[in-house]
């Protein structure tokens, strides 16, 4: 009974409900009260595009990074596994696939044939490692594990939460949240029309290790002598990778799905035999490879001859607070997103066109949503590259000898909005909740003559700019909703030598 | 030439005929039925969401006691201990199978030593005494500035409560019910249903300076019972106070000045702003209480606008002359 049950085909099974729960489980312990010094972005740091992407752009495997080690040489011996056993993303396309084609009639040998289409990921590979190479770190936007992070923290979690009201205690909001949760079902529902069409044809991690499994020492081996030709094998496939004839190495995914389904027990897993079938490696043209690294050497101008970030400083773009210098930033960010499910007030959020068309999906904060909460260096402590730096609450406080506190903008006033200013009207909520101490904010009273002709004392506001460390939160509790009549911009940001305006600070 | 798509019609049956007739005759119907229902002048359906008003959750006055308890010492939970006891006891105010409602202030993310919030075990000895007064549930809960979460874990209050056996509630964006405060300035506003679920409402302020409102003790402490835009209160502070005063009329009011909070307020968060005070002002009369602690910020009732006009109200006594106090010292 036991070994009838323990088959191949159900241990993975038992791998991918283990591992997709851990990343669910991961991802929901990535919260203030649940951390606890857990490893919450294992998953990326398991990703072995992420950390040669981000080590051609920057030069270092960062800490974390270096897990995606085990993933490489695991996948130099065993081949592609990680697509069918370990990725959450794989694991969701392939129930996504098998649900929406059960009870379609639908011919399952032909959707799971190998096709062509398939070389294209090696293409997207060529072109995103071309960029990170020129130092454009753009694979995060089609990286399964970042991408599936990021849909998680902006669109699963935030989605469940709306109809259940079990994950937070007041619903988050996400700038361009809409687009990113629309972007992670069109990529689920496409498995209604080929199953797995993203592994199988645009995942560029699935590319990576499609490269790197060229020649795995164990294999899904075919007996020509046994074999009749009934293509039964490619019934459950999951990477279209021909077992029924010459196998394609790079596309197997070792599911050992057509190990069951064989009759004639003509599949298996080990080492090759006598009358094992030819393979194929890698599939994919070579000039095509060579022309899509090309585009990326085209695109590369393109992409820096524009205003972003990094060519001026954009008064949006608030970076969270540890964020290296916004050149190095560009270069290490992967878009993941762990910093936006973290962050307690929601001030995180992915930037749409702020940063540049570079900077898509990279963390900003948008104060009239949340502001930096004083005491909180979460978002440094979860980022897996290093674009935000862990961070001390000490070191963000500037507490010790001769330390400053970090900065991450400057609030400014809006005197026609403000009430006091405006409309000698009492208010300063701002200065009430200026959490420096010192307060950043201070204010004169003013005795001024209303309308009436009568005489009002009023406390009217003011920024003390070597004070203010830019956390917002005098921005967000403005009673002025729509725009406030305080607003942050990123000027004077610690970790910028040119976005500095004061000379003697 | 007869056409290629050339299948027909089959031929109606009489009672076909008659059973589609009425089919239609009862749809029709239907679509009249449903615009009489629901024809309306108004572009959308008003729905009458309930309006609640505060409870009272004032236990009968007994002139036998003092009006305030005022202890002083350096062991919190003795001294709340001794001065709900110089008041009459924790029987006086909680009675078995009660639902309490605690209030203190834990609107900052910050920690107890900073004396931005009640202190934990302030909050901690009163939920011991609600439980050994056989309260059916101890809550305690604040609509904080700072992400509730955070407040509520790093004040130190979530754990002491915990311990002692009671319960935090925390409230979530459905838990606020319109109430109406009847006040000046407050009409309407989003309050935390907690407040109409429990029987008995216990404040727990701590003494802290306020750059508008000069001072934030027990009747600013009231601020947290409401949620929506409630930074507009700014804009009339002292109406606002007295209003909430008035609405809201706790069993009890312990104020805390184990830890004052001088300057800086209400955030603080430099320890050089903090004065130890080493004491509890316990009494039912929330005016008193208030004028009572405006000597740890040295300031007199005559500089705070919405003491007197509270009073004014009726809400309680300023007079502290007039007041029997007991002080004592453990």
């Amino acid at each position: 009974m036991m070994a009838k049950l323990l088959t191949l085909r159900n241990i993975r099974r038992i791998y991918a409900v283990f591992f997709f729960m851990l990343f669910v489980l991961l991802m929901w312990l990535t919260g203030f009260r649940r951390m606890k010094g857990y490893e919450t972005p294992l998953f990326i740091e398991l990703d072995p595009l992420v950390a040669i992407a981000s080590f051609l752009t920057s030069w270092t495997v960062y800490k974390g990074l270096a897990f995606s080690i085990i993933i490489i040489a695991c996948t130099l011996f065993f081949g592609r596994f990680f697509c069918s056993w370990v990725c959450p993303f794989g694991i969701v396309n392939q129930v996504a696939g098998s649900i929406f084609n059960k009870l379609r009639a639908v011919d399952t040998v032909a959707l799971n044939s190998y096709r062509p289409l398939y070389r294209l990921k090696y293409y997207i590979l060529a072109l995103l490692l071309s960029l990170a190479a020129l130092g454009s770190l753009q694979t995060g936007l089609l990286d399964p594990i970042p991408l599936i992070t990021r849909s998680f923290a902006i669109s699963v979690f935030p989605g469940v939460n709306y109809n259940s009201g079990l994950i937070y205690l007041k619903q988050p909001i996400f700038h361009g949240g809409t687009l990113l949760g629309i972007l992670f079902l069109a990529i689920v529902f496409a498995n209604r029309f080929l199953p797995r069409f993203w592994c199988r044809a645009v995942c560029p991690l699935g590319a990576l290790l499609g490269l790197l499994s060229f020649s795995p020492v164990l294999r899904i081996w075919r007996d020509v002598d046994r074999c009749t030709d009934c293509r039964k094998c490619l019934a459950h496939c999951h990477g279209g990778c021909d077992p029924d004839a010459a196998l394609k190495t790079s596309e197997c995914h070792l599911c050992m799905n057509c190990i069951e389904d064989c009759p004639e027990d003509a599949i298996h897993y080990g080492l090759q035999k006598p009358s094992s079938s030819v393979q194929v490696s890698v599939d994919a043209s070579r000039r095509r490879l060579i022309e899509s690294a090309v585009a990326g050497v085209v695109l590369f101008p393109v992409l820096r001859s524009t205003i972003t970030s990094k060519t001026s400083p954009q008064d949006r773009v608030i970076r969270p607070p540890g964020s290296i210098a916004e050149g190095d930033f560009m270069r290490r960010c992967i878009k993941c997103g762990e910093c936006m499910k973290v962050c307690p007030t929601n001030a995180i959020q992915p930037a749409l066109l702020e940063a540049g068309f570079e900077g898509i999906w990279t963390p900003i904060l948008i104060n009239s949503i949340g502001y930096c909460e004083y005491n909180c260096v979460l978002c440094s402590h979860v980022c897996p590259t290093g674009a935000i730096s862990p961070l001390t609450v000490d070191k963000k406080l500037g507490k010790g000898q001769g330390q400053k506190p970090l900065k991450i903008g400057t609030a400014f006033y809006d005197r026609g909005r403000c009430l006091p200013w405006a409309m000698n009207i009492d208010c300063i909520v701002c200065e009430e909740v200026c959490p420096t101490s010192p307060k950043a904010i201070w204010f004169e009273t003013v005795e001024v003559r209303l309308r009436d002709g009568s005489l009002k004392k009023l406390k009217r506001p003011f920024i003390d700019t070597n004070l203010c460390i830019g956390c917002g939160i005098c921005e967000t509790k403005c009673p002025i909703r729509d725009r406030a009549a305080v607003r942050v911009t990123s000027i004077g940001e610690s970790r910028s030598v040119i976005n500095q305006m004061i000379l003697k600070s | 030439m007869a056409s290629r798509n050339n299948k027909t019609e089959k031929i109606v049956s009489r009672r076909e005929f008659l059973q589609k007739t009425a089919s239609v005759c009862g749809l029709a119907a239907a679509a009249g039925l449903w615009g009489y229902t629901f024809y309306s002048k108004e572009p959308v359906r008003r729905s009458d969401t309930k309006i609640y008003t505060f409870r009272d959750y004032r236990v009968e006055d007994i002139k036998t006691y003092p009006h305030l308890a005022v202890v002083k010492g350096t062991d919190a939970e003795r001294l709340v201990r001794a001065a709900v006891d110089k008041i009459g006891g924790i029987g006086r105010f909680v009675r078995p199978g009660d639902k309490v409602l605690l209030k203190p202030n834990v609107a900052w993310d910050r920690q107890p030593e900073q004396a931005a919030n009640t202190n934990p075990l302030v909050v901690a000895a009163v939920v011991k005494l609600c439980l050994e007064a056989r309260a059916s549930e101890v809550w305690v809960t604040d609509v904080s500035v700072n992400d509730p979460i955070r407040c509520f874990a790093r004040s130190g209050v979530e754990d002491a409560v915990k311990k002692a056996g009671g319960r935090i509630r925390l409230t979530a964006e459905n838990d606020f019910a319109a109430t109406n405060l009847k006040g000046e300035s407050l009409k309407i506003w989003p309050v935390s249903r907690f407040y109409h679920e429990a029987d008995k409402l216990i404040n727990l302020p701590v003494a802290k300076h306020h750059s508008l409102s000069k001072c934030t003790m027990g009747m600013k402490n009231l601020y947290g019972s409401l949620g929506g835009q409630r930074n507009r209160l700014h804009q009339d502070i002292n109406t606002s106070i007295a209003d909430l005063a008035t609405a809201i009329r706790p069993t009890l009011t312990i104020l805390d000045a184990t830890r004052v909070l001088m300057r800086n307020g209400p955030t603080g968060g430099n320890l050089a702003d903090v004065f130890i005070g080493n004491t509890i002002v316990a009494g039912t009369d929330l005016v008193a209480v208030e004028s009572y602690g405006l000597r740890f910020l040295d300031l007199k009732a005559e500089d705070i606008p919405f003491i007197a006009m509270a009073e004014k109200r009726g809400v309680g006594i300023s007079d502290l002359k007039s007041l029997n106090i007991a002080e004592i010292t453990i």
